[in-house]
Parts: C-alpha cells; sequence; structure tokens
C-alpha cells in the first residue's frame, strides 16, 4: 500500500510532523517493498485551505493511506473523497517516519473516524 | 460626488462620532449619502435614527458544478487560490466557507460545467434619517469572516427612487458620500478607504492611537488619498500625535477635547454637534476645508 507520513524533513529518518495541511513534507512509501520518496507540501505557506490543498497533493501522488497526527473538516473530508485511508499517529512522542512505517507494519495505527478538530478559517 | 472616508485605525477613538457629526452639516449645505462600512458592528443609526425601510441579501457567488458535464480535469482546483474547490478523483469538492467569489473556476472551466449561486453572507439595511440623509449600512451574519465582499455590494448602493429622485440630487454639486470605516488596518478598512476623494483619520493622543493612525495613514498614502487628522480626547496622553503629523505634513483639521457630557450624549445617543452645539461651528469648518482642498 503506498502510505503518505506527514513529516518535517527530507528523508524517512526525519521526524514525524502531527500536521497535516501546515506538515512540511510528505514521505511516500510503499508498505509492502520499503521504497520512499519526499515531496514538500505545497501548502505549507497557503493563507487558506492547506488541508484541501494537501489532500489534493497527496491524492495526486498516488497515496492509498495518510498518516497523520490530526485532520480538519476539509481535509477529511477532501481525503474521503479520494477514497483515501486516514490513519492517526500520536505527535507527543519523538518519532521518525520510519517508526510509523513500523507500527503501521504492526497494526498498531488507528483510522480517524471522523475529523480531529474544527479546522480555521482562511480569512 | 466627493467621498470622505472617516478610519481610525484604533478602535473607539470617535469615528462614528465624527462620521455622523460631518453627515449631519454636511446636509444643511447639500446632499449627502452615509454608508456605515463596519459590517462586523455598525453602529451609526443609533445616532442618526434612520428609518431603515428596505433589506437586501447580499454574499458571495459561489460555484455550483454540474456532475453531467464535469471531467474532473482539475483545472477549477488549480486556479482557485483559496482552495474552495477540490477535485479528486471523480469527486468536485466546493467549501463555500473557502470561497472568496472571485470567478476564477467559472471563468477558467473547460466544459462550462459551473454555475454560480448566492450564497447569502450578510445584509444591506437602508433609509433616510430625518434630516434627509441616505442612509445604507452593511451588516455581516454571525459566523462569517469576509466583509468586503459586503462592502464592495455596499459601496454601489444608491438610494431607491422616492418623490424626488435622489440620484438627481446627489450629482448635484456639493453632493457628499461619507463612509464611516471599521476599526483596524485589515482588508475591510482598504476596500472602504478606496476610491475616495479624502480620508479624515480620527484618532487619540496616547501611543495606541499614534500607533494605528500611523498604519491608516500608510494605507491611505498607498492608495493616493489625501488625509487629514481629528484628534479626538484631546488633553489626554502625550504630544507625540501632534509631533508626527508635523513631521509628516499631515494637517490636524479639529481637536475635540475629553469632556464628560460629549461621553454623556454619545451613551444616549446623540450625535456630538446635537448634544453640543458649540461644536457646530468647528464642524463646518471641517467640512470646508475638506471640500475646498479636494478636487473630486
Amino acid at each position: 500500500m503506498k502510505l503518505a507520513i506527514s513529516i518535517a524533513g527530507q528523508t524517512i529518518d526525519s521526524p514525524f510532523d502531527a500536521r497535516f495541511g501546515r506538515a512540511e513534507s510528505f514521505c511516500l512509501v510503499d508498505s509492502d517493498t520499503g521504497a520512499w520518496t519526499v515531496h514538500a507540501n505545497p501548502a505549507l505557506s497557503a493563507s487558506g485551505g492547506a488541508g484541501v490543498q494537501a489532500a489534493q497533493f497527496v491524492a495526486k501522488l498516488g497515496a492509498q493511506a495518510v498518516v497523520s497526527g490530526a485532520y480538519g473538516p476539509k481535509a477529511y473530508d477532501t481525503l474521503s473523497a479520494g477514497n483515501i485511508q486516514r490513519f492517526l499517529a500520536p505527535g507527543n512522542e519523538a518519532r521518525s517516519g520510519a517508526d510509523i512505517l513500523a507500527a503501521f507494519r504492526a497494526g498498531q495505527l488507528t483510522e480517524a473516524d471522523g475529523t480531529t478538530h474544527g479546522g480555521h478559517h482562511g480569512g | 460626488m466627493m467621498q470622505i472616508v472617516i478610519a481610525s485605525g484604533k478602535g473607539g477613538t470617535g469615528k462614528t462620532t465624527v462620521a455622523t457629526s460631518l453627515a449631519q452639516v454636511a446636509a444643511e449645505r447639500g446632499a449627502v449619502r452615509f454608508l456605515d462600512c463596519d459590517v462586523e458592528a455598525p453602529n451609526a443609526a443609533l445616532f442618526l435614527h434612520p428609518v431603515l425601510e428596505t433589506h437586501r441579501d447580499v454574499g458571495i457567488r459561489v460555484p455550483r458544478v454540474d456532475a453531467q458535464a464535469c471531467t474532473y480535469c482539475g483545472k477549477c482546483a488549480e486556479v482557485c487560490q483559496f482552495h474552495a474547490i477540490a477535485v479528486v478523483g471523480k469527486k468536485v469538492l466546493v467549501f463555500d466557507d473557502l470561497c472568496h467569489g472571485c470567478g476564477s473556476c467559472t471563468w477558467h472551466c473547460p466544459e462550462q460545467a459551473i454555475s454560480e449561486h448566492l450564497a447569502v453572507t450578510g445584509v444591506i439595511d437602508s433609509g433616510t434619517t430625518p434630516e434627509g440623509i441616505a442612509f445604507a449600512q452593511g451588516v455581516m451574519n454571525v459566523g462569517q469572516t469576509m466583509g468586503v465582499p459586503i462592502l464592495r455590494e455596499l459601496k454601489q448602493w444608491t438610494p431607491a427612487t422616492g418623490d424626488a429622485p435622489p440620484s438627481t440630487s446627489l450629482r448635484a454639486s456639493g453632493a457628499l458620500e461619507i463612509r464611516d470605516a471599521p476599526p483596524g488596518a485589515s482588508c475591510p478598512v482598504v476596500e472602504t478607504m478606496r476610491g475616495a476623494d479624502f480620508a479624515l483619520l480620527v484618532t487619540e493622543p496616547t501611543p495606541f492611537g499614534l500607533h494605528d493612525l500611523k498604519q491608516v495613514a500608510a494605507i491611505a498614502h498607498d492608495l493616493g488619498i489625501p488625509a487629514g487628522v481629528v484628534i479626538n480626547r484631546d488633553g489626554i496622553g502625550d504630544a507625540a500625535v501632534g509631533t508626527w503629523c508635523a513631521d509628516r505634513g499631515l494637517p490636524i483639521l479639529l481637536r475635540i477635547p475629553m469632556e464628560r457630557r460629549i461621553a454623556e450624549a454619545i451613551a444616549s445617543g446623540q450625535t456630538l454637534v446635537d448634544a453640543v452645539p458649540d461644536y457646530r461651528v468647528g464642524f463646518q469648518e471641517l467640512l470646508e476645508r475638506i471640500v475646498a482642498g479636494v478636487n473630486p
């Protein structure tokens, strides 16, 4: 499965970034082979609608699932429309993208069953 | 028609106090149109007492996509600067609360699959005051965040034709439009000031008043609008506002001292010139100086 993990850095060993829309980058990794690439998040500096933009970005990358720490309502709806699974990983402990991949393979990640927070307005 | 905008930056410096009194003395010499542009909390009606008999819903035109005609090419999402429209797979999502109503998606859709529908974000109330001032205010609905589309509609407002066509009298020489701006220095303030012939900047002689005066003075400067200053609550604070205005060549057109009787009159819903007629001459002179210095 193609997994997009929100990270802060350039490699799979970079720290996990618990924010979705404002994550620095996404590590696109094949959970079967472990092959990975890193893609800068174009929504990082969006004035508004970052979640929507990031969701479309990971959809275009071909991700079938996302791992992040939180999903706002618009990101959740956009990922959902793209049939992209939304997994949650707690952001309060220092972990790398590789650790997240390991947790995913071990079946330790839970799926978000709804919006995790109320979202923000992009005045 | 000459357009005067009253702005301040800092809230509570006396924009509405100055705007309503200026409108009243202006109404003695010609037709006046008053626009309360503080769409988050309009309050000029509390002082001018218009009968607001007309109410019109306004808002932004949001896109709706015809699923039969859409090919999911994604052009609409690509051109949207606000990420208000998303195309993922064979689905199009529209987020009305992110939409600024710019129309780019409709314009760029190669299949003409997008139509626009009014999403109501506020209302424009209008009517006439007892002294014959044509009055309109924008009111943004609770929960909305974008005042600018309401302001654009408000600035286009023209009084309904009554017994004497107001359009004729407003075009007559000496006709004035007075816009009471919102506080702050963000987009709604810029939109309120845009296109005006003169910016009257109301401040108070305090560090906070001066800080925000600098911001609105910079907006007026960037928009190419001549400006002058009214110092309200004169006598409190320090002399820094006067010094800064002198350095910048900004004329101080009126000083209103800190007086308890003024505060009491405002609190009871009276305008300054109605409550304290001594100020009538001061406001008449203020208006004449603005009119004389501006060629609309």
